[in-house]
């Protein structure tokens, strides 16, 4: 059975369209965020920096261009997670205003609970991305 | 099938539809504000026309494809291509065919890189910049440079191709430039060429046309010129025609500005109580005292004259 991760905004949602993105972006544009896309082939929730596609995107007036950018991504990484992240340069540090996913892989196998015995009975508890026991790159596809 | 029958005489009103879109102010100003160019206006009524037509068939629903937009402005230097392309993204906007209408100029510099892999990202940092607008690239020739098979010129015209193919909707390119070096441009990017709809030819101005861009732009300013000034520069004008880099209406407001610097010399110099009136008149001895009158003049004489300097343009 797959889970379907759900990280960011919307990801409770089904999966936006082209033209719900778009909207999206335009919200973004319209209040100045910088946008940038990013990928990954580790959902982890603690895995916080996903690798950047291309520069985060200044100074558009259109989020055609934005979503060119996302299509050329999901060519190169159709089977990757892919999100868009807005940040917000207004207080002086780029500050995420708003991140929500893309593309997903046809299949997620999700995550399992790991139990590990320490000193004194305790015990402790770890996500384990069965994707990720393979290399990466060859997780998703 | 009475249907279709009913369907074809739906009345349309051409008139209100052209009220709605707001196209006819823009046209309007375009005829106001720009002097001459009676070919370029008739060409862009005719593409906004065009346009309009366009949409109201899309509201029928009869089956069209998005028009093939982008355009060549050819031209000498200084006859309004620039604002042309300005007042064409605005049409463009008002028909929907653009969605924010805004222009992003650009140069050979602003789209080729200096090293290998340097111009793909930043050509599409361009017209990632320019897309839901026009993307107007300034002197478009210099892109393409057969004397030297490695330039990246190339791979910039490849970008841009694949976008102006797959993106139409998104972005409207209008590539300017001299009409003879954009026609080898042209002949040598068959690609690009049919890629074009619209190739648009800008005339030089008149003399008569070019004194009446002086008085625009002067009133703009809040200037005026004297009788004598006027005069002035009528013959500034004549002779400046027969010297080299001349640039049409770009030469004009050189020339201005020169002139309002002397006045403004001429008035320190006086130094005696003004008037509003002496502020806002050029008199005709800020023109005469131009260069180009003694250029004109050795140039009459059969002299080297500014023909032969290296220096730059005479004002």
């Amino acid at each position: 059975m797959s889970m379907r991760i759900t990280q960011g905004t919307f990801s409770f949602l089904p999966d936006l369209s082209d033209e719900q993105i778009t909207h999206q972006l335009k919200y973004c544009i319209d209040n100045d965020w910088a946008v940038n896309v990013e990928y990954t082939d580790d959902p982890h929730p603690r895995n916080t920096y996903w690798e950047m596609w291309g520069l985060p995107m200044f100074d558009l007036k259109d989020p055609a261009g934005i979503l060119y950018e996302v299509n050329q991504c999901r060519k190169a990484f159709g089977n990757h997670y892919i999100r868009v992240s807005a940040f917000d340069a207004s207080s002086g540090v780029e500050s995420l205003r708003l991140s929500f996913i893309v593309n997903r892989p046809a299949e997620e196998p999700g995550f399992r609970l790991d139990r590990t015995d320490t000193a004194g009975r305790n015990v402790r508890y770890s996500l384990h991305t069965y994707s990720a026991d393979k290399p990466s790159g060859e997780r998703y596809s | 099938m009475p249907g279709a029958n009913d369907d074809d005489e739906t009345l349309i009103d051409l008139q209100q539809e052209l009220r709605s879109s707001h196209v006819q102010e823009v046209l309007e100003r375009l005829d106001h504000e720009l002097v001459g160019l009676v070919p370029v206006k008739t060409r862009i009524r005719e593409t906004a026309a065009l346009l309009l037509v366009d949409r109201l068939r899309k509201k029928l629903e009869i089956a069209s494809e998005t028009p093939t937009l982008h355009m060549s402005f050819t031209g000498n230097p200084g006859t309004g291509k620039t604002t042309v392309a300005q007042r064409m993204a605005e049409i463009l906007h008002r028909l929907e065919y653009s969605r924010t209408g805004h222009l992003v100029s650009v140069t050979r510099d602003d789209l080729v890189g200096q090293y290998i892999g340097h111009t793909a990202p930043k050509t599409k940092e361009v017209i990632k910049k320019a897309m839901g607008g026009v993307l107007f690239i300034d002197e478009a020739y210099y892109l393409y440079r057969p004397e030297n098979e490695r330039d990246y010129g190339q791979e910039s015209i490849e970008i841009l191709l694949q976008v102006m193919e797959n993106n139409r909707e998104d972005l409207v390119v209008i590539l300017a430039g001299y009409k003879d070096r954009m026609d080898v441009f042209f002949r040598s990017n068959p690609g690009i060429r049919s890629r074009v709809a619209h190739h648009i030819d800008f005339p030089d101005y008149t003399p008569d046309e070019l004194f009446a861009i002086a008085r625009l732009m002067l009133d703009e300013l809040n200037y005026r010129f004297s009788a004598e000034a006027e005069d002035a520069f009528r013959e500034y004008i004549r002779i400046r025609m027969t010297l080299p880099h001349f640039a049409n209406a770009r030469s004009i407001r050189n020339a201005l500005d020169r002139a309002r610097l002397r006045q403004a010399n001429r008035l320190f110099a006086a130094a005696g109580a003004l008037t509003k009136a002496d502020l806002i008149t050029i008199e005709a001895q800020e023109i005469l005292a131009s260069r180009v009158f003694i250029e004109g003049q050795r140039d009459l004489e059969g002299n080297a004259g500014a023909a032969g300097r290296a220096s730059g343009a005479p004002d």
